[in-house]
């Protein structure tokens, strides 16, 4: 049906694990924020795993697309 | 305690983002939404991969994740076997035997294979029984969304009901079946992702899997249970009263294992719906396998939380609890959200809470696409356009007829959850019997798809005589402690059964026998009307056998259905 759905997936998923990430790192010195999370930067983390899953969906997507245009 | 949350404008931005999203891929798929095969059946061109997560993902809706994890804090590791062998088995059997039917007959929805296989009426029952019952869940889930969105983020009760409407009318209307097809996608990935930071942290503070097998002994034991019953799934279930959920293994295996899983996976139109969506038999065929290799690992994710909240409760300095209801008794349904608010940080806070409103969403959004196809091709099409006159088939007619069914749905759907915030009961009561219709269900397709010689008259009379008998159990029977009809009993007392959840096994296996009985008796005293002919490609003796598959040998459904069954195995064997 037209759109291939691996494109918006990966864009939105590398658009928050921007986001994420970075928020993460401006409010790394916020200790009281982290209480809740046992010190962890959960944000950071969380960004990463966005980030590199919608960094794959892209390439995925981007693969797809290549082949296609072969045919 | 407190459940209500401050968000930040991080959180917000995550919301905001993730429904410009939602509704842009509507809109794009606004231009292929050419005729009303299009719109209702996506074109049937969906790859297995998408319509194989669409196809878990339309079944795990917030009120499912938020009671699967209410019911880990209740009854701990035994909640599994909703997943292992209350729906494995079903999805594969859905796949291997059932599909190649479904999909081949060509049948663009299961009441429309009802009346290719049996006849009219049969499938004028099911059709409005599924209308009317999908109408009512999305509803529900409105109703519940609203609620959730007023007391967790205080955000308006009217204004919520009618925003959440007015997205999913937005992109269903759009996009049709495709649309909510990738939003289901979408929304299983959000739901993981956005879910794992509890997973991890609940995990965190109780020290792991075997952290929490120490917490949970004392309590177990406290309640007269074995020390291991909380993280075991089969172990404690000779009896009903070794465990915490209060069923034997009898009543696992047969009610939840058979008639329920069997009843909900192989008959429901909203599931099969997804599957029908393929581009192809074998993408068919995989679609449910596909979904089921994911689906074996929810429990770690929704179930796991949910255990290590009890364990939590139980830890003096945990700093966790769950709200009260009036009698004191902690409110269970909450435990999501309570994990999000105790762990979560602003920022993945916004990505937790947009996971639950994603799938509150595409619940609703999965029932109204599901409704307007019944009503577009099994009710319009059949019983009304004729009246009119105008026999033509005019593929355009039925794509408006379609579009304006997805509007109506959304209205209707409006006013079941105002409905369902006046009488919340009568709504729970209704969904119960629902939820009957499907075990009748699934012995009339399923004789009908496995023997040739059931015919029309009986299967109208099996389905009528299955949800008859499951009303009169259901009236007959009530759990212990119940004070209210809409748990049953509304007849007379005649037994009690020591959960609800045994109640409603007996229910189906009660309603799915006799329909079985009926319809076999029915069929061997009935003509069969229809000859072989019309009923190839529609019951398994009477159609010729497929070729090999032609894909690769790891893309064929027998080997994917393979390594399904044996992870669910070894996952059995491990939490024995």
């Amino acid at each position: 049906m037209g759109i291939d759905i691996k494109l918006p997936i990966g864009i939105m998923f590398s658009i928050f694990g921007i986001l994420l990430t970075f928020y993460g790192l401006f409010t790394n010195s916020n200790v009281l924020m982290y209480q809740k999370s046992f010190g962890i930067n959960i944000n950071v983390y969380s960004g990463l795993v966005m980030l590199v899953f919608g960094l794959a969906m892209l390439l995925a997507s981007w693969k797809t697309n290549k082949s296609a245009s072969k045919k | 305690m407190d459940t209500s949350f401050t968000l930040s404008w991080i959180d917000y931005a995550i919301m905001i983002i993730y429904f410009v999203f939602v509704l842009g891929i509507g809109w794009a798929l606004k231009r292929y939404m050419k005729d009303a095969s299009a719109f209702l059946e996506a074109g049937r061109s969906m790859p297995a991969w998408v319509a194989g997560l669409a196809f878990i993902s339309t079944n795990l809706g917030a009120l499912e994740v938020m009671g699967m994890a209410g019911s880990g804090a209740k009854y701990g590791m035994l909640t599994t076997h909703f997943y292992w062998i209350g729906a494995i088995p079903a999805m594969v059997f859905l796949a291997l035997f059932m599909m190649p039917f479904y999909y081949g007959s060509k049948a663009r929805s299961v009441p429309e294979y009802l009346k290719l296989r049996f006849d009219e009426k049969t499938r004028g029952l099911n059709a409005i029984l599924f209308g009317v019952m999908t109408i009512l869940a999305s509803g529900i889930s409105m109703y519940a969304l609203a609620i959730l969105m007023e007391r967790v983020l205080g955000w308006n009760f009217h204004v919520s009901l009618i925003l959440s409407a007015a997205i999913v009318l937005g992109y269903t209307y759009l996009g049709g079946l495709s649309s909510a097809i990738y939003n289901e996608v979408l929304q299983f990935f959000i739901i993981v992702i956005g879910l794992l930071p509890i997973v991890f942290l609940s995990l965190h503070q109780v020290g792991g899997w075997t952290g929490l097998q120490h917490t949970l002994a004392p309590i177990a034991t406290g309640q007269g249970f074995a020390a291991d019953s909380y993280t075991t799934m089969w172990r404690h279930t000779g009896s009903a009263l070794s465990n915490p959920m209060g069923v034997e293994w009898y009543g696992i295996f047969a009610g939840l294992g058979f008639v329920l899983s069997f009843g909900y996976w192989c008959t429901n139109f909203l599931i099969v719906q997804r599957a029908m969506s393929a581009h192809s038999p074998t993408a068919a065929r995989n679609t449910p396998l596909i979904g089921a290799l994911p689906k074996m690992f929810i429990p770690f994710l929704i179930i796991v939380p949910g255990i290590a909240a009890l364990a939590l409760m139980k830890t003096p300095g945990s700093g966790f609890s769950l709200p009260l209801n009036s009698a004191g008794q902690p409110i269970y349904d909450y435990t999501i959200i309570a994990l999000l608010k105790q762990y979560l940080p602003a920022g993945v806070l916004g990505l937790g809470i947009t996971a639950l409103l994603a799938s509150f969403m595409s619940g609703m959004a999965g029932n109204v696409s599901a409704f307007n196809t019944v009503w577009t091709y099994d009710i319009y099409q059949s019983y009304i356009r004729p009246i009119t006159g105008n026999k033509a088939s005019d593929d355009k007619h039925y794509l408006k007829v379609g579009r304006l069914a997805t509007i109506f749905g959304v209205i209707v759907s409006i006013g079941a959850a105002y409905i369902a915030s006046k009488f919340g009961n009568i709504m729970d009561f209704l969904q119960t019997i629902f939820s009957m219709i499907n075990a009748p269900l699934f012995a009339v397709i399923f004789l009908g798809m496995f023997w040739k010689r059931s015919t029309g008259h009986a299967a109208f009379a099996g389905l009528l005589a299955g949800l008859i008998i499951a009303l009169i159990h259901h009236g007959l029977t009530y759990p212990e402690g119940a004070n209210t009809i809409v748990k049953g009993g509304w007849i007379y007392h005649l037994h009690s059964y020591r959960v609800e959840m045994a109640q409603n096994f007996w229910t189906a296996i009660y309603a799915c026998s006799t329909s079985a009985f009926v319809t076999v008796t029915l069929s061997l005293l009935t003509k069969q009307k229809k000859s072989d002919a019309d009923l190839s490609g529609l019951v398994y003796s009477l159609t010729p056998k497929l070729g090999k598959e032609d894909v690769a040998w790891y893309r064929r459904s027998t080997t994917l259905a393979i390594l399904v069954l044996a992870i669910a195995a070894i996952l059995t064997i491990l939490f024995w």
